[in-house]
């Protein structure tokens, strides 16, 4: 186990390297010129010039990679083009607020998930089931933004129950959690939904109820636990495709995250900052990913044998 | 034809279907369909104060913000989601079977090489990935197409890689080489054919990803520039009037997600149609 973790730590360090070369490269490679977009455009030449060399930006790109790298091995994420300020002190700041919507929106659909899931299993072939076999595609062609701002029409500008957009009081975090919620949440229930019918078709859920439980007792005490591995994997998964598709929702609720961040950074070609949420969000991925794989043993002993 | 006739036996399929044949006859047929040009900014295409109609008869959808004609906007859009999604998921899936083919064929270096780096761009953020690189690349249309088909492979290698480990182990793969049968032959002899169902069902699926995609990026105004109209900058140009306007922002919307719904629909139903043993999974 120990060994394990070792390896798989090792390999999320080679993958962040991975990561953060490929950015680079990309951001480098791109026609974007950061020293012109802080200089402005009525700027001369030489301004233009000396901004280049005061960022570095004048060196070989293997010069620039190696000091980035060796910034990023003492955690030093680089100095932010256009904020002048520490890039890792940017995303500590802003990461709380993403973290927030990240947990709601998982809990939501954890929680829904679930809970249509049971049901869709228990009534096989009922209206819950075909409702949760139509809403997990419908979930995940749904575009998100549609989905935030209809629900901002209905809840907020037509119901006016909750605000447009901000942060602060848990009010506000009701329709971004919503939106990101909602629309996985077919998905989780589908995944329950098969587990569970596999699950309540084995020997010892026919045993419990042989002994003469009541269906309440066998359904949520016997047979759920055993349903809710691939849950885990799913919320590993998640974890990383929140951070990524973050953008979109902090944009349409005006949410203070790394998302919102990191669309400031590329309308700026900032790139300190878009290289750091870039890594961020690949962390975050890995990490989901280590996270399934070190809880599914914990949760299943039958993994742990293995 | 099998698999035709299999899926009008479903009825999620079947509808799906039917939605997918309809896009495309009205993508196909914009021009003869449109009632007005979709560029065209109507004079009685507003309201006295300057703001968008809603539907009526005139205009089967209402107007937009400049006076223009949604139905025929949404038409136009049609081809636009169309053109990315074949191209960008064509793209896609061509590098993805093309890499899942060799990493999974080739062992030592070169293959795990290659599967490394699928690994890699897998643990890349590939929506924020999207958007970075469509905000930085001044987007056209083939741009877009060419972004999304950048992010979208990695999935696609994946699997074929899996399958391909599979089929290289069996025994008319042994005894072919036995033959005498050169690598070039076993790949696409004997190799390929057997991942065909594997591409039809991405090309499939991912089409929807590919429109969920590049409406996400034109929502943002990194995707399609207008004037062009794509479903998504319809959006992007009407989002700040939604309140006032909101048929500008959710006819779009919901045929976003319809066409999305049903390539998903028909993807899912190939799936369990040309590969028997997923039929009933997850």
């Amino acid at each position: 186990m120990v060994f394990l973790l070792l390896r798989r730590l090792v390999q999320t360090a080679l993958i962040l390297l991975g990561v953060a070369a490929i950015t680079f490269l990309l951001l480098y490679a791109l026609p974007a010129d950061p020293a012109r977009m802080i200089a402005g455009r009525s700027a001369t030449a030489q301004t233009v010039a000396n901004i280049r060399r005061e960022l570095g930006l004048d060196q070989p790109l293997l010069v620039q990679f190696w000091s980035y790298l060796q910034g990023l091995f003492q955690g030093d994420l680089g100095r932010s083009y256009a904020q002048k300020t520490d890039v890792g002190a940017l995303i500590a700041a802003r990461l709380p607020a993403t973290l927030i919507l990240m947990a709601a929106g998982i809990a939501v659909e954890v929680v829904l998930g679930v809970f249509l899931g049971v049901l869709a299993a228990v009534r096989r072939g009922g209206f819950v089931d075909r409702f949760v076999m139509m809403a997990s595609f419908v979930g995940v062609s749904a575009p998100q933004f549609v989905a935030a701002l209809l629900l901002l029409y209905v809840f907020a500008v037509t119901l006016a129950w909750f605000p447009m957009s901000g942060f602060g009081t848990p009010a506000h975090v009701v329709l971004p959690a919503l939106t990101l919620g909602v629309l996985g949440a077919g998905w989780y229930a589908r995944m329950v939904r098969s587990a569970m019918i596999d699950v309540l078709n084995q020997d010892y859920v026919r045993t419990a109820r042989a002994k003469g439980l009541s269906s309440a007792r066998i359904i949520f005490r016997h047979a759920l636990p055993n349903a809710l591995l691939p849950i885990i994997a799913m919320i590993g998964i998640d974890i990383g495709q929140f951070m990524s598709g973050v953008v979109v929702v902090e944009a349409v609720y005006g949410w203070p995250g790394i998302g919102q961040l990191a669309w400031q950074a590329i309308q700026q070609v900032d790139i300190p900052i878009i290289m750091g949420v870039t890594l961020v969000s690949a962390l975050a991925i890995v990490l989901g990913n280590l996270l399934a794989d070190i809880l599914a043993p914990l949760v299943d002993p039958r993994i742990r044998a293995r | 034809m099998e698999a035709l006739k299999a899926m009008v036996r479903q009825p999620a399929a079947l509808f799906g279907l039917i939605v997918v044949a309809l896009v495309v006859f009205l993508a196909v047929a914009a021009p003869l369909i449109a009632p007005y040009s979709p560029d065209e900014q109507m004079f009685d295409g507003l309201t006295l104060e300057g703001a968008p109609l809603p539907p009526s008869a005139q205009f089967l959808l209402g107007t937009d913000t400049l006076g223009r004609d949604l139905f025929s906007r949404l038409l136009y859009g049609a081809r636009t989601s169309l053109v990315i999604g074949l191209v960008a998921n064509g793209i896609a899936v061509t590098i993805g079977l093309l890499i899942g083919i060799l990493s999974g064929y080739m062992r030592g270096i070169v293959g795990g090489a290659l599967m490394r780096f699928t690994d890699l761009m897998m643990a890349f953020p590939a929506l924020l990935l999207a958007i970075v690189l469509a905000a930085l690349l001044r987007p056209s249309l083939w741009i877009v197409a060419m972004v999304i088909a950048l992010v979208n492979w990695v999935q696609v290698a994946r699997i074929v890689y899996t399958e391909t480990r599979g089929l290289v182990e069996r025994d008319f793969i042994l005894a072919e080489r036995s033959l005498g049968a050169g690598h070039g032959r076993i790949l696409f002899h004997h190799i390929l054919p057997h991942l065909i169902p594997t591409a039809i069902v991405w090309g499939t699926l991912g089409i929807a990803t590919t429109v969920l995609l590049e409406a996400t990026l034109s929502f943002l105004g990194i995707g399609v520039q207008p004037p062009t109209p794509s479903w998504g900058n319809i959006i992007f140009e009407s989002q700040s009037y939604f309140q006032a306007a909101p048929w500008l922002v959710f006819i779009p919307g919901a045929v976003i997600l319809l066409t999305a719904l049903s390539f998903n629909l028909v993807g899912d139903a190939l799936r369990d149609i040309l590969d028997p043993t997923q039929r009933g999974r997850g």
